[in-house]
């Protein structure tokens, strides 16, 4: 069942929902937000492609499919973890490009590499099984 | 130095695989360099060690629990390490030749040089904690060469069952190792070496020794757990050479020497290790001669010398001690080259069975030079090895308390042990050629340069016994017994009763031989006995626990959701409401007053909700009146200034509508099934439920919260954490570890969802 106000919607609606999980990531480390919150935002904006369209259309628009993004979310928040042990300091301890970033924004580290690890195994766990359930 | 001879192994083993695809057919001889420059290197330090001193490092691993990698080498490290990287070599080569073209030779040789990475490890660690993880090591990488022909359930079960007897004794070795610590106040082997008389005197001195020998035991297969070694002959030939003769075996035999100048020197030590490795010496050797299979020959007669050396190990006199390395010595060099030759054979003629094997002097003249050499040394014959050993082990028994049981049990296993060298290797080699199914030739060079090495090495100890003795032999008795220990290593030493008895044991052995039928008929007088052995025993174990554990799989896994849930809820109530209410007990604390009217009227809106979604008439009201609950609760969070979790809880909310909407045309038509006394039930312990969890957050409330975490988060945040948002930060910096830990639930959980799901797919669409 096609309706057209839905797919319309879904369409004008996911790049902006997409850059909002952006933004809520982004501004996560000062203000309400964070990786966790922005990858189920981004799994929302694919959800409501599901809906409007189909699993394949959704797949099609996707570069990374939800199973890579796990697996590279893991990776990269582990990695970042393990960062630290190569300067020499314990396990996931954080490390800083630009430590006091001028203007409240986040500065640029392992903390922020993790985040995004959070944010893509998020987003992958949602939209996999999303995926799988709306699959035929 | 010595932590790279340790980690290089391990970092071969991880380039192995790539090793073999670039250097076909060669890789065991360039595998091969690695022990054999360790062996080069150790063989360099032979006379710094000889001159008494130790060559020792120490890293802290984990200062919090004062565990440091600290390694050692002193004479008995150096003994092992020795034989460990040359026969290493040896075995690396002869891989090379009997896998030849195995599809997966490259995991093999990651395998057996992650096993001789783990085994330097052990003999080199002077921690005892650290020694436990590279113990534990050679256990699960002997699980993977044993069951290296995995398409085979014997190899499954060879290897499994290994595992688990080694590995529960890994566990009481590291109980005993844990309670050793305490109890010595020390770490570290040679610190713990000074305080013996304490241990001595400790209450726990009893405990430790019986899990520490526990441990021992079970890893070099000492009745009652000798039964894993015969089966674990399930592996490749070259692997049953390395660890189930000369190397992992002895590892238990190793823990004891390590540990004998700390536990050794008590009566229970002398009964125990003296009785145990007694009994074990006579059944392998008596054993040795019920088989017929090359490698189960060679196998029970390992396990009569692991008996021997630590019946020897128990008595602990300078003797015994003495006796103990030479032996050890001369049994690696001879058992590897035996297995080897045996593995030769088995590739070249088809078969190790010895009952059929004959004549095959001519056709591998190398091969049954080594053989031959090596069961020479085997049976005891001067002037191999074996005769050093053995001339030594009598010595020490005659001069032992009790001495005609140590004396009666040695000579008897003995001359077991000469039928089962002649029986192994020197039979197969001559008398009328067999009618072989192939044509037997001579392995290629790898097959037989191994063995012949072994062999020699055997018979060059035994004539430059002076030399060996002085260099290698005595550090290593004088670390054992931590005392200065000379071993002369003469082959000669006047017309004196152990060589008499020698002489005695040689005659019996050869007679017992060619009398081989009288062996058979004893056989069948035992065989009997078998059934109800420790195999049997183990086996029976392994069968009660999965039956146990499929009946109570039956009871707890009734498949159906409804139960799960019940079943948590039911058990949730019970373990919440107990200790609630028998000991911090329940006040009705509130008063309303500063109750917003928005706020009471958020409250009846989630009660609505809630009542809808249980009265509801089909499956889509009820998830929607279950969001407009979830939704409201997170308007709660809003209100109370949580923003972070509120939102959080908005984008679940939404997902989970969407998922109950994919998941409900799934479902099978809405209708009420449930009984009216289930409807009764399953209201009572919900309502009861929610009650309970008002009671816990109402009394959790009443609770006056220590600011002290929340205070360390606060002040933290911005200079530790540079974030102005304390939970953010939690998340991914201090309490990082614990988010790694649940996004790797999540991702576990979601490969579960997709792989339930997708096998439901298939299975629909697969016609039955």
């Amino acid at each position: 069942m096609k309706s057209l106000i839905l797919s319309t919607a879904a369409r004008l609606l996911m790049p902006l929902m997409l850059l909002f999980s952006i933004f809520v990531f982004t501004r996560g480390h000062n203000a309400p937000g964070g990786g966790f919150i922005g990858g189920l935002v981004a799994a929302s904006a694919v959800s409501l492609y599901v809906v409007a369209y189909n699993v394949a259309a959704a797949r099609r628009l996707l570069i990374m499919q939800p199973h890579t993004a796990i697996a590279v979310g893991l990776l990269i928040a582990a990695g970042s973890g393990i960062l630290a042990l190569l300067r020499g300091k314990p396990l996931m301890t954080g490390l800083w490009l630009n430590p006091n970033a001028a203007g409240g924004s986040a500065g640029i580290g392992t903390p922020l590499l993790f985040d995004i690890g959070v944010f893509l195994v998020v987003f992958g766990v949602t939209v996999l099984i999303v995926f799988t359930l709306a699959e035929d | 130095m010595l932590v790279v001879a340790v980690l290089s192994g391990f970092a071969l083993a991880i380039a192995a695989p790539w090793l073999v695809r670039l250097t076909r057919g060669v890789t065991g001889w360039i595998l091969a360099l690695l022990p054999f420059t360790l062996a080069l290197y150790f063989s360099s330090v032979v006379p710094q060690i000889a001159a008494g001193e130790t060559i020792g490092v120490s890293y802290p691993w984990v200062p919090s629990l004062g565990v440091n990698l600290s390694l050692l080498l002193d004479g008995l490290s150096l003994l092992f390490v020795l034989l460990i990287t040359g026969i290493g070599s040896v075995v690396l080569v002869f891989s090379g030749g009997y896998l030849r073209g195995h599809p997966q030779l490259g995991s093999f040789y990651a395998y057996i040089l992650m096993f001789m990475a783990s085994m330097l490890g052990l003999v080199l660690a002077d921690d005892v904690l650290t020694m436990f993880v590279f113990w534990e090591l050679t256990s699960i990488s002997s699980y993977l060469l044993i069951g290296f022909k995995h398409q085979e359930q014997a190899s499954r079960t060879a290897a499994l069952q290994a595992l688990l007897v080694t590995s529960m004794g890994g566990l009481s070795l590291l109980a005993g190792a844990l309670l050793l610590t305490q109890v010595g106040g020390a770490g570290r082997i040679s610190e713990l070496v000074h305080r013996a008389a304490a241990v001595h005197a400790d209450p726990l001195y009893l405990p430790i020794l019986l899990l520490i020998v526990g441990g021992a035991f079970t890893k070099s297969a000492q009745f009652p757990f000798q039964f894993w070694l015969p089966s674990a002959m399930q592996a490749p030939t070259p692997v049953s050479a390395y660890l189930h003769s000369a190397t992992m075996v002895k590892a238990g035999v190793y823990l004891l020497a390590r540990l004998s100048p700390v536990l050794g020197g008590t009566d229970t030590w002398f009964y125990l290790l003296g009785t145990v490795g007694a009994i074990t010496m006579l059944m392998g050797a008596y054993l040795s001669l019920r088989h017929t299979d090359l490698k189960l020959i060679l196998a029970y007669s390992t396990v009569s010398v692991l008996g021997l050396l630590t019946m020897l190990l128990g008595l602990g006199t300078d003797e015994a001690i003495r006796a103990a390395v030479t032996y050890l010595l001369a049994h690696a060099l001879y058992k590897g080259a035996l297995f080897l030759a045996a593995g030769t054979v088995d590739h070249e003629a088809g078969t190790r069975d010895v009952s059929m094997l004959r004549g095959l002097r001519r056709a591998m003249p190398l091969t049954a030079a080594a053989a031959g050499i090596a069961a020479l040394s085997m049976a005891g014959l001067p002037p191999f090895a074996g005769f050093l050993g053995k001339e030594l082990l009598y010595e020490a028994a005659l001069h032992t308390e009790f001495r005609t049981i140590w004396t009666g049990a040695a000579v008897l296993a003995s001359v077991f042990l000469v039928a089962a060298a002649l029986i192994a290797g020197v039979r197969p080699f001559f008398g009328r050629v067999m009618e072989a199914k192939q044509k037997v030739h001579e392995g290629p060079v790898s097959l037989w340069i191994g063995p012949l090495l072994l062999a020699i090495l055997g018979a060059t100890v035994g004539l430059l016994g002076g030399v060996a003795g002085q260099n290698l032999l005595s550090p290593a008795a004088s670390a054992i017994g931590n005392r200065p220990l000379q071993v002369e290593g003469a082959l000669f030493h006047g017309f004196t009763f152990t060589l008499g008895l020698s002489a005695l044991t040689l005659v019996a052995g050869v007679a017992l031989f060619a009398k081989g039928r009288a062996v058979t008929w004893l056989g069948h007088l035992t065989s009997s006995l078998e059934q109800f052995g420790p195999q049997r025993g183990y086996f029976k174990l392994i069968d009660g626990l999965n039956s146990l554990a499929r009946r109570q799989t039956l009871i707890f896994q009734s498949g159906y959701l409804r139960f799960y849930v019940l079943a948590t809820m039911a058990a949730t109530l019970g373990l919440v409401a107990y200790p609630l209410f028998a000991s911090v007990g329940v006040r009705w604390p509130v008063s309303f007053a500063g109750l917003r009217l928005y706020e009471l009227g958020l409250a009846v809106l989630i009660l609505v909700a809630a009542f809808g979604a249980v009265q509801a008439r089909s499956m889509l009201a009820s998830v929607t009146a279950l969001g407009a609950v979830g939704f409201s609760v997170a308007l709660v969070f809003v209100l109370f200034g949580a923003p972070d979790v509120a939102m959080t809880q908005f984008s679940v909310e939404t997902l989970i509508v969407i998922l109950f909407v994919l998941v409900v045309h799934r479902l099978p038509h809405y209708s009420v099934s449930s009984s009216r006394a289930v409807k009764i039930r399953d209201a009572v312990l919900c309502t009861s439920l929610g009650a309970l969890m008002t009671i816990l957050v109402l009394a959790a409330a009443a609770v006056p919260l220590d600011p002290v975490v929340s205070r360390y988060y606060a002040s933290n945040s911005v200079p530790g954490g540079h974030g102005h948002n304390i939970v953010n930060v939690i998340l991914v910096d201090f309490r990082a570890l614990d988010t790694l830990g649940e996004i790797t639930v999540l991702a576990v959980a979601a490969v579960g969802v997709y792989a339930l799901l997708r096998l439901r797919l298939s299975a629909k669409e697969e016609p039955e």
